[in-house]
C-alpha cells in the first residue's frame, strides 16, 4: 500500500465517521432553514392560488405590521426582565446551597423543583395564583386589606406577570451549573482569603465571581435563547392577550403559521427571529469570550 | 390418514377462499379526525358509536382517531392530506369551513348525496346549526358537536339579593339593574360582582352573542365581507365595556376563560356567560342552587353558535365518499343524536332527537338542557371568513383593547374593520 492510498483511504474513513452525524445536522438543521429563507420570498399558496415569487413583499409587509413590532417590543423586555433577574438569582441561590446548611438537600431539591415540572403545568398552576379574587396572590393580599387586582387581564401588568414566572421556572436550573462550578472552585482559595482576612462580599466578587464566569457565559447564552424560545406559558396564561400586550415573537410565528395558514409570512418572521439570535450569539461569544478568564 | 389429509385440504381451500373473500369483507376503510374541546369520556362514547356503526356495515371499516382540540384537528388534517395519506373524513371546527374550501380539501354533500331521501336527510337539521356549513348555495359541513352561549346564574344569590330566582334578566337594562343589585361590596372592595362575560381565549364569540342582540350580524354569509364598524357592533362593543366601566357589576380589564367557571362555582359572580359545553361540569360541582337561562335580548335575542361539523375530504374515491356518508348519516341518527346529547351536553342538532324517548324524558328531569335548544331559534353562526384566523385576531384584539382602554370603541372597530376590508377584498 503506498502512502498516497493510505492517506485517501484515512480521508474517506474520517469522512465516514462524520457522515451520521452530517446528515442529521443538514436534514434538521441546515435543509429547514434554507427552505425558512427560500419561502420567505413566496407567496402563501392554497390549492386554488399557487405560490409565486414575491421577492421583498413578505418583509415590506412585515415592516408595516403593528403586531410585528408589538411582539419584538415585548420580546426585548421580556429578555431584560427575565436574564440578569434570573441568571442573579441562580447565583445567590447556588452560593446559598453550597454552604453547609440544616436540610441541604431538601433546600437544593426544592430549589430545583421548577425545572422539573413541564412548563405548561407550571402556567397552570401559576394561572390560579394571578386569577383576580380566588387566587392565591390575592387571597393573600385581601389579608393585609389590599383591593384585589386583574394582574393578567391588564395590559401593564401583564407581562410582568409572565416575566415573574419565568424566572421562577428557569432560575432552579441555571442553580444547578453554578452548583457545579462552585463545587469544582479548589478550597484553598477560600482558606487562603479568609487567612488574609477578605470579607465574604469581597472574596465573592473578586474570586467566585471572575471564577464563575465560563459558567456564567454558558448560562447567559441559554438564557437569551430562552427568552425567544420559551413561549410554553402564553399559551395556558393569555394567548398573547389583551390586545397583544403578552404577546412574543416566536408565539405570534405560532400563530401566523397555525391559525392563519400563512405558511410563507411565519417564514419570513422565522427568518428574523433566527437573523437576531444568531447576531447575538456571535456578539456574546467575541465580546464576553475575550474578557473571561479560563482556568 | 385419508381423513387427515382431507381435512388439510378443507383447511387449504377455506385459507384461499378466505383470501379471496377478504378484500371483499372490508370492501372499504375509512379514517376520521375528530377533535375533543371540552372535559368528559368524549373519547370512549365516539368509539362505542363506531364499533356499533361497524357492526351495522361490516362492509365498512372505521378507524376514528383522536385528534387534539380544533386546532390541532385542522392542523392534522391538512397535514395528512399534503403527505398524500389523508382522511376521507372528519369533524373539524365548524367555523374552518372557508379556509378548507380554499384549501381545496373538501367535497360538498351536495355532490354526493345521490337519493331524494338523502337530499331531504341535508334538510333535517335546526337551520341555525347550518349557517355555518352552508356557503356559496352548497352544504359543506354536517353538525355534530355544536354548542351556543347561556347565561348560568347562582339562584341563592339571586333570592339574597331580592331578586327573583325564576325570571332572570331577560333585557339589557335588567341585566344592569339585576347586576347592580347582585354586587357585594365591603368598603371599596368587591366581594361578588354581578355578573361576568370572558374576553380571553375566544372574545369574538361572546361579542357574537352582544352583536346579534343588537341585531347585527359580524359577517356576511359569502364569508368575504364583516362589519365591525356598523353602528349597531359599536354600540355592542360599548355596552361590553360599560358593564365594567360605566355600570360597576363586572370586573374591568379582561376576564379569563379558563378561570371563569371556578369564579362562578366559589360565587365570586351572581351570572356568567359561557358555553352549554360547561353546563354537566357546573351540574356536578355547584354547591348552590343555579339556574340555566337564554342570554337577554337588546333588540332581539341571540347567540352564535358554536362546535364542530362533519367534513368530507376531496381526495376520497367514489365509493369512499358515500361509505363516509353513511357514517355520517348513522351518527346523526335522532337516537343516537339524543345519546350523544344527554352524554355531552351538546346540542341535539335535529329537532326530531327531542322527540326520541330518551332525551325528551332528560329534558323533563333537568330543564336547562333545552335551554340551549330553545335558543337555538335566535341563534347565529359563528364569526367565519375567508382568511379567518386573521380576521377573528384582528376583532379580539380591537374587543380587548377597548376593554382595557386602550382604544376608543370606534378607533378599535374602524381600525379592525379597515385591516378586515384589505384581507377580504380579493375575495370579493
Amino acid at each position: 500500500m503506498t502512502e498516497r492510498t493510505r492517506l485517501v483511504g484515512n480521508a474517506v474513513y474520517g469522512w465516514l465517521l462524520l457522515l451520521p452525524a452530517a446528515v442529521l445536522l443538514a436534514a434538521f438543521t441546515h435543509y429547514p432553514a434554507v427552505a425558512t429563507l427560500a419561502q420567505s420570498l413566496f407567496t402563501s399558496g392554497t390549492a386554488l392560488r399557487p405560490a409565486e415569487f414575491a421577492g421583498l413583499d413578505n418583509y415590506r409587509f412585515m415592516l408595516e405590521d403593528e403586531v410585528f413590532w408589538r411582539v419584538l417590543e415585548n420580546n426585548v423586555w421580556y429578555a431584560i426582565g427575565t436574564i440578569p433577574a434570573s441568571i442573579a438569582l441562580a447565583m445567590l441561590m447556588a452560593v446559598w446551597v453550597n454552604r453547609r446548611l440544616p436540610l441541604r438537600a431538601f433546600v437544593r431539591m426544592s430549589y430545583f423543583t421548577p425545572t422539573i415540572l413541564p412548563m405548561i403545568a407550571v402556567a397552570n398552576i401559576w394561572l390560579f395564583f394571578y386569577t383576580p379574587e380566588i387566587g392565591l396572590i390575592d387571597q393573600i393580599a385581601a389579608g393585609f386589606g389590599i383591593g384585589s387586582r386583574n394582574w393578567l387581564g391588564n395590559p401593564d401588568t401583564v407581562l410582568g406577570c409572565i416575566i415573574v414566572l419565568t424566572i421562577w421556572k428557569e432560575a432552579g436550573f441555571f442553580m444547578i451549573f453554578y452548583l457545579a462550578a462552585l463545587q469544582s472552585l479548589p478550597p484553598e482559595l477560600e482558606e487562603a482569603a479568609r487567612l488574609e482576612g477578605a470579607s465574604r462580599w469581597h472574596f465573592f466578587r473578586r474570586v467566585t465571581f471572575p471564577l464563575l464566569m465560563p459558567t456564567t457565559l454558558f448560562v447567559l447564552i441559554n438564557a437569551v435563547i430562552n427568552s425567544f424560545k420559551l413561549v410554553d406559558q402564553l399559551f395556558i396564561l393569555t394567548k398573547g392577550g389583551p390586545d397583544n400586550a403578552s404577546a412574543l415573537l416566536l408565539y405570534y410565528i405560532y400563530e401566523v403559521a397555525f391559525s392563519f395558514f400563512d405558511q410563507a409570512y411565519a417564514s419570513t418572521l422565522t427568518v428574523v427571529l433566527l437573523a437576531a439570535l444568531a447576531i447575538i450569539a456571535i456578539g456574546q461569544f467575541v465580546i464576553l469570550d475575550k474578557r473571561i478568564h479560563y482556568r | 390418514m385419508m381423513r387427515r389429509l382431507k381435512s388439510a385440504r378443507t383447511g387449504v381451500l377455506a385459507l384461499i377462499a378466505g383470501l379471496l373473500l377478504a378484500p371483499a369483507a372490508w370492501a372499504v376503510e375509512l379514517t376520521m379526525y375528530y377533535p375533543v374541546a371540552v372535559g368528559g369520556p368524549l373519547t370512549k362514547i365516539v368509539d362505542g358509536l363506531v364499533a356499533d356503526f361497524m357492526k351495522e356495515h361490516p362492509d365498512i371499516e372505521v378507524k376514528a382517531i383522536y385528534a387534539g382540540n380544533y386546532n390541532d384537528a385542522r392542523i392534522k388534517a391538512l397535514a395528512a392530506l399534503k403527505s398524500g395519506q389523508p382522511a376521507q373524513l372528519s369533524v373539524m371546527f365548524s367555523i374552518d369551513i372557508y379556509e378548507l374550501i380554499e384549501q381545496d380539501a373538501i367535497v360538498a354533500f351536495d355532490d354526493i348525496v345521490e337519493t331524494d331521501e338523502e337530499r331531504a336527510w341535508l334538510d333535517s337539521f335546526y337551520p341555525s346549526l347550518m349557517q355555518n356549513g352552508v356557503t356559496g348555495g352548497k352544504t359543506w359541513g354536517i353538525p355534530f358537536q355544536r354548542s351556543t352561549i347561556v347565561m348560568y346564574y347562582n339562584k341563592d344569590v339571586f333570592r339574597e339579593a331580592g331578586l327573583d330566582p325564576d325570571n332572570p334578566p331577560a333585557t339589557w337594562e335588567e341585566l344592569v339593574a339585576a347586576g347592580k343589585k347582585l354586587v357585594r361590596r365591603s368598603g371599596d372592595q368587591v366581594e361578588r360582582w354581578g355578573m361576568m362575560i370572558p374576553s380571553t381565549g375566544y372574545p369574538y364569540w361572546m361579542f357574537g352573542a352582544l352583536t346579534m342582540q343588537n341585531d347585527q350580524v359580524l359577517m356576511n354569509g359569502d364569508g368575504n365581507e364583516t362589519y365591525f364598524d356598523a353602528p349597531a357592533t359599536q354600540e355592542a362593543l360599548q355596552f361590553w365595556r360599560d358593564l365594567g366601566a360605566v355600570h360597576g357589576v363586572m370586573p374591568s380589564g379582561t376576564i379569563e376563560w379558563g378561570t371563569l367557571r371556578k369564579n362562578f362555582l366559589e360565587a365570586r359572580t351572581a351570572i356568567m356567560w359561557h358555553s352549554t359545553g360547561n353546563l354537566t361540569a357546573v351540574k356536578k360541582n355547584a354547591q348552590f342552587d343555579f339556574g340555566v337561562a337564554m342570554l337577554p335580548a337588546n333588540q332581539r335575542r341571540g347567540t352564535p353558535t358554536g362546535g364542530g361539523n362533519f367534513y368530507i375530504f376531496k381526495q376520497t374515491k367514489p365509493e369512499e365518499r358515500r361509505a363516509a356518508m353513511k357514517l355520517v348519516r348513522f351518527l346523526t341518527q335522532p337516537e343516537r343524536t339524543a345519546e350523544w346529547s344527554i352524554q355531552t351536553g351538546y346540542i341535539g342538532t335535529r329537532p326530531d332527537a327531542y322527540e326520541t324517548p330518551a332525551l325528551k324524558q332528560y329534558v323533563v328531569d333537568f330543564p336547562p338542557a333545552a335551554v340551549a335548544r330553545d335558543q337555538l331559534e335566535f341563534a347565529t353562526a359563528e364569526l367565519s371568513t375567508y382568511q379567518t384566523g386573521r380576521v377573528r385576531k384582528l376583532l379580539d384584539d380591537a374587543i380587548q383593547s377597548v376593554l382595557t382602554d386602550q382604544k376608543s370603541v370606534e378607533d378599535a372597530l374602524g381600525s379592525a374593520q379597515k385591516q378586515a376590508d384589505r384581507l377580504l377584498k380579493r375575495y370579493r
